[in-house]
């Protein structure tokens, strides 16, 4: 990976970043959006992590892409725990926890 | 305690912040290491938390620099990640839009998951709150976080080097990831634009340059917002 590619990611998404967060504070002002738009928006987190996750989780790089018991476990209690809890901190302990016994049971 | 004025404004959001720190120092820490570990030096580390400040985008950009995948659709698959930025920033427009642009350019720098999440619950429940009191709480919110932030990445970017691949820190991202998925599945519509985003990043992995997930997130937030539709629909009809 080469510094040219590393710093125009890092300056873009900078830019990108900071334009998805001003385009409706700083330029929309106090007007509203039509209904449709931001029933759309509120989806967005859940439509792009979870999808994220998925292939990471199913197909994980570490062991070349082959399925591991270790790693869906931790996944399935992470996800469990955040979901039950609503706690974000509780969640990935309880995974490290489930990840670290289950590679150590299994190997 | 009802804000009265603008300095108790700013200690409240501080005192409301404060938790924040728990989990996201970790989390910063977590950045570091993983940044370091895919080739990106201490400074470029750094810099990557100071100019993005945005957890999930940040591990995502570095996962595909690392698979050496194309660099405008690394761009593109972290902003797309960012994308529920703009909804923030669309709720939280009405709130701070007459304050000076100087004031919104910096409440935006600041706009993160948590800054937001608990100021527009702290602004719904007190709607008597001026302009100033408000961006002063959300100022506040974000002053014992931010630091924290940059501190972390740089101890976790030192630190990196030394962590053994027994401690399986791949597996460090996807379980973050996950740990935010949780608590975000509040309703039939959540769950459902969850499941096809899920379904759609696996069925689409044949498309080229990771458009797979940009296609399945589209599917889900539009399965979402119908779904949506239909409930609000359904209950109307019944009450």
């Amino acid at each position: 990976m080469d510094s040219v590619t590393i710093w125009t990611v890092i300056l873009c998404l900078a830019a990108g970043s900071f334009g998805l967060r001003f385009v409706f504070i700083g330029l929309i002002g106090d007007r509203e959006l039509p209904e449709w738009v931001l029933r759309h928006l509120r989806y967005t987190a859940v439509g792009v992590l979870p999808g994220l996750a998925a292939p990471l989780v199913l197909w994980p790089a570490a062991t070349n892409g082959a399925t591991d018991t270790s790693r869906i476990s931790a996944a399935a209690v992470t996800l469990a725990v955040g979901y039950f809890t609503k706690n974000f901190l509780l969640a990935i302990v309880c995974g490290a926890v489930t990840l670290y016994l289950g590679l150590y049971l299994l190997g | 305690m009802a804000i009265t004025t603008t300095k108790t404004a700013f200690w409240q959001g501080f005192r409301d912040g404060l938790p924040f720190v728990l989990v996201l120092a970790p989390f910063a820490a977590l950045f570091g290491v993983v940044a370091t570990e895919a080739g990106l030096n201490v400074f470029e580390t750094l810099m990557f938390s100071v100019a993005v400040v945005a957890g999930a985008a940040q591990f995502t950009a570095v996962q595909l620099l690392s698979e050496n995948t194309p660099t405008l659709i690394v761009i593109l698959s972290a902003l797309a990640v960012n994308l529920r930025m703009a909804m923030y920033s669309a709720s939280l427009a009405p709130h701070f839009g007459p304050a000076p642009v100087w004031q919104r350019a910096l409440a935006a720098y600041v706009t993160v998951d948590q800054s937001f999440a608990v100021s527009i619950a702290r602004f719904e429940r007190e709607p008597d709150m001026t302009v100033q009191q408000k961006l002063a709480y959300f100022f506040g919110v974000i002053a014992p976080v931010l630091p924290n932030w940059y501190l972390f990445t740089l101890l976790g970017a030192w630190g990196g080097k030394s962590v053994p691949p027994e401690l399986a820190l791949d597996f460090a991202v996807p379980i973050t990831f996950l740990a935010m998925i949780g608590p975000m599945l509040r309703s039939i519509p959540h769950v459902a634009a969850a499941l096809v985003s899920v379904a759609g990043s696996l069925i689409f992995t044949f498309v080229p340059f990771n458009m797979g997930l940009l296609i399945a997130a589209v599917l889900a937030m539009m399965t979402g917002a119908y779904a949506e539709l239909w409930f609000s629909k359904r209950e109307r009809s019944d009450g």
